[in-house]
C-alpha cells in the first residue's frame, strides 16, 4: 500500500529523515510515535505527496509519488482519508456539508443516513450545522475523522486524531478506526498516546513505529 | 464557450451553483470586477463606434475621390484638338491614372445647363476642353502632373479641388486604426484586471484551496468555482456597460457625417449589432484569464 525506499527528507538544508525504509502491507494498522518534532507530521505528509523526499523512492498503492501529475495526486488521494494535525475545513460550509465534501469533490452522492450516522458516532449529531470556527479543538479532531472516513478509503492516515480529546471519546474514535481496519482499510495513526495504543493492541493487531534520531524502527512489544 | 450565446449565459446563470459554494462569497473582488468590466465595455462601445464611424467617413471619401480630377483646356479653337490630345497622351502615360476621357460637347453642355439654360448655343461658345481623370487609389503626383501639362499644352489647367480631402481621408483611417487600437488595449487591461482579481481571489482562499487538495480536488474542479463566478460577473458588468454605452451613442445629437467625423459618431443600421459582440467577448477574455490564472496560482500548492 505505502512503500518507502531509503527516503530522506530535509528541510532548508537540514537533514530532518534519513534513509528510513517501510512497508505498509494492505489491511495493516500502524502506530507512529516519536517525540515531538521528530518528523511524524512530515512522514505522513510524505506518504500523500504533500512533501517530496529529498533522495529515495515512495510509493502509494503501488505508484511512484515522484514528479506524478496533478491530477493523478488528486486521483490517488480520493483513496486515502487524511486527518491532518492542524484540521481545516471550509470555514464558510456547515459541519455536515464539509464532512460530506470527498463525496462532493470527487462527483459522488452523498448518502445522508450514512452520513449522519457517522456524525452520530463521533459524537457531532447536535452541530451539524455549525460553521467550523464555532467547533471546540476537539470537535474539530472528531469532524476531520469524520471527513476522512467518509469516502470509505483504502487508506487512513491520521495525525494525532485523539490530541484534544478525552479517554472515552478516544476510545470511540479508535474503535471507528479498528473497525474500518478489520474491513481491510490500511490504518496509519501518528499518536503520542502510550495508553491508546494498548488499548489498540487488544482490538487489533497493531504494529508500534516510531521515529528517533531521523529513522524509523519497529519498536518492540513491550508497548 | 458553447456556440449558442444564450445557452451559455442561461448556462452559467442556473448551472451547478453547487460547484459555487467550495468558494466563499468574495464580495468586495467580485463587486470590483463587475464595476470594473461596466467600465471597460463602455468604453469599448466608444471606440467601437469610433471606428466604425470613421471607416464609414474613409470609405466615402475615398469613393468621391476616385473620379474628382478634371483637366481643363482653354485654348484657341485651332489649337484645341491637338492640345487636347496632347493632354491624353501625357495622362496616358502618367503613373497613378487609369483612364481620361475627353467629354463630348453634348456632356459638357449637360454640366452647364443648370447655369445657363436648355438653349445654350455650346458650338458658338468658345467653351474649354474637359478631360475627365480616373485615379488609381493611391493617386498621382499632382505638381508633377500639371508641370508636364503645362510644358505639352498650354491651356491645360489641372482641376483637383477634392484634393484637399486626401490627408482628412489619412487622418480619418489612422483615427480608426486607434479606435481598433483602443479596443485591443481596453481588451488586454481588462484581461489583466481579471487575472489579477483571480489571484487575489485564490490567495484569500488558501485554506480553502489546501483543504480542497488534501480531499482530492483537481485543479479544474476548483478552477471551476472561480471560473464561473468571474466569467458571470464580467458577463453581466460588460452587458450593462455595453448598453449604457449604446444609449449614450444613440442618445448624441443626429448629424449627418458629412458634418464631420465627431458629430457623426455611432452606428449605422446593422453596426448597431457590433456592440452586442461586446459582452460576449469580455467573457471570453474573462474565462480564459481566470482559467490561466486559477492553473498557474494552483500550482504553488500541492
Ligand atoms: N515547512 C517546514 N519548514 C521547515 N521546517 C519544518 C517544516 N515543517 C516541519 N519542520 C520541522 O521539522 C521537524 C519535524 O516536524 P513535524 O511536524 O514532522 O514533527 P512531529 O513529529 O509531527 O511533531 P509533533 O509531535 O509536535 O506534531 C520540526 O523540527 C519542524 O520544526
Ligand atoms: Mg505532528
Amino acid at each position: 500500500m505505502i512503500e518507502f525506499h531509503d527516503v530522506s527528507l530535509g528541510y532548508a538544508g537540514k537533514e530532518l529523515l534519513s534513509g528510513v525504509t517501510l512497508k505498509l502491507a494492505p489491511g495493516s494498522f500502524h502506530f507512529l510515535t516519536g517525540p515531538s518534532g521528530a518528523g511524524k507530521t512530515s512522514l505522513i505528509k510524505l506518504c500523500y505527496g504533500d512533501l517530496a523526499a529529498s533522495a529515495g523512492r515512495i510509493e502509494l498503492f503501488g505508484e511512484d509519488l515522484a514528479n506524478m501529475a496533478r491530477d493523478d495526486i488528486a486521483r490517488l488521494r480520493r483513496r486515502i482519508g487524511i486527518v491532518h494535525q492542524d484540521c481545516q475545513f471550509l470555514d464558510h460550509l456547515p459541519l455536515d456539508e464539509n464532512v460530506a465534501l470527498p463525496m462532493r469533490v470527487a462527483g459522488l452522492e452523498t448518502d445522508e443516513q450514512a452520513l449522519y450516522e457517522l456524525l452520530a458516532w463521533v459524537g457531532l449529531s447536535g452541530r451539524a450545522t455549525a460553521l467550523p470556527p464555532s467547533l471546540s479543538g476537539g470537535e474539530r479532531q472528531r469532524a476531520a475523522l469524520a471527513r476522512a472516513v467518509i469516502n470509505s478509503p483504502d487508506i487512513i492516515l491520521a495525525d494525532e486524531p485523539t490530541g484534544n480529546i478525552d479517554w472515552d471519546m478516544s476510545l470511540r474514535l479508535l474503535r471507528l478506526l479498528t473497525e474500518l481496519n478489520r474491513m481491510g482499510k490500511t490504518v496509519l495513526m501518528a499518536t503520542h498516546d502510550l495508553n491508546l495504543i494498548r488499548a489498540a493492541k487488544s482490538q487489533v493487531s497493531a504494529r508500534v513505529l516510531r521515529i528517533q534520531g531521523g529513522t524509523v524502527q519497529l519498536a518492540g512489544a513491550d508497548l | 464557450m458553447a456556440a449558442n450565446p444564450i445557452k451559455t449565459i442561461v448556462l452559467v446563470l442556473t448551472g451547478a451553483p453547487r460547484a459555487d459554494r467550495v468558494v466563499p462569497p468574495s464580495g468586495h473582488t467580485a463587486t470590483l470586477t463587475t464595476l470594473t468590466a461596466a467600465a471597460m465595455a463602455f468604453l469599448a462601445v466608444f471606440a467601437l463606434a469610433l471606428s466604425l464611424a470613421t471607416g464609414r467617413l474613409a470609405d466615402r471619401w475615398a469613393g468621391a475621390l476616385a473620379e474628382t480630377a478634371t483637366v481643363r483646356i482653354a485654348a484657341p479653337a485651332d489649337q484645341m484638338a491637338a492640345q487636347t490630345q496632347k493632354v491624353l497622351d501625357v495622362l496616358g502615360t502618367t503613373p497613378g491614372v487609369t483612364s481620361a476621357r475627353a467629354l463630348g460637347g453634348d456632356e459638357i453642355k449637360a454640366l452647364l445647363e443648370p447655369w445657363l439654360g436648355p438653349d445654350l448655343p455650346v458650338d458658338a461658345l468658345p467653351l474649354p476642353q474637359l478631360v475627365e481623370v480616373t485615379e488609381a487609389a493611391d493617386g498621382f503626383d499632382a505638381q508633377g502632373l500639371q508641370l508636364r501639362l503645362k510644358a505639352e499644352a498650354p491651356g491645360a489647367t489641372l482641376d483637383d479641388h477634392m484634393r484637399w480631402r486626401r490627408p482628412l481621408i489619412a487622418s480619418a483611417e489612422r483615427i480608426r486604426f486607434l479606435g481598433l487600437l483602443s479596443l485591443a488595449l481596453i481588451g488586454g487591461a481588462s484581461a489583466a484586471m481579471i487575472t489579477l482579481a483571480t489571484q487575489a481571489a485564490l490567495a484569500a482562499n488558501g485554506q480553502v484551496v489546501r483543504t480542497l487538495r488534501l480531499i482530492g480536488a483537481r485543479d479544474s474542479y476548483i478552477a471551476r468555482a472561480f471560473v464561473r463566478r468571474f466569467t458571470l460577473r464580467t458577463l453581466l458588468g460588460a452587458l450593462a456597460g455595453t448598453l449604457a454605452g449604446m444609449a449614450a451613442v444613440a442618445l448624441l445629437p443626429p448629424a449627418a457625417d458629412e458634418g464631420g467625423f465627431l458629430t457623426g459618431l455611432g452606428f449605422a443600421g446593422l453596426q448597431w449589432a457590433w456592440p452586442l459582440g461586446i459582452p460576449a467577448v469580455a467573457a471570453a477574455v474573462a474565462f480564459l484569464s481566470t482559467r490561466a490564472a486559477a492553473f498557474r496560482s494552483l500550482r504553488s500548492v500541492r
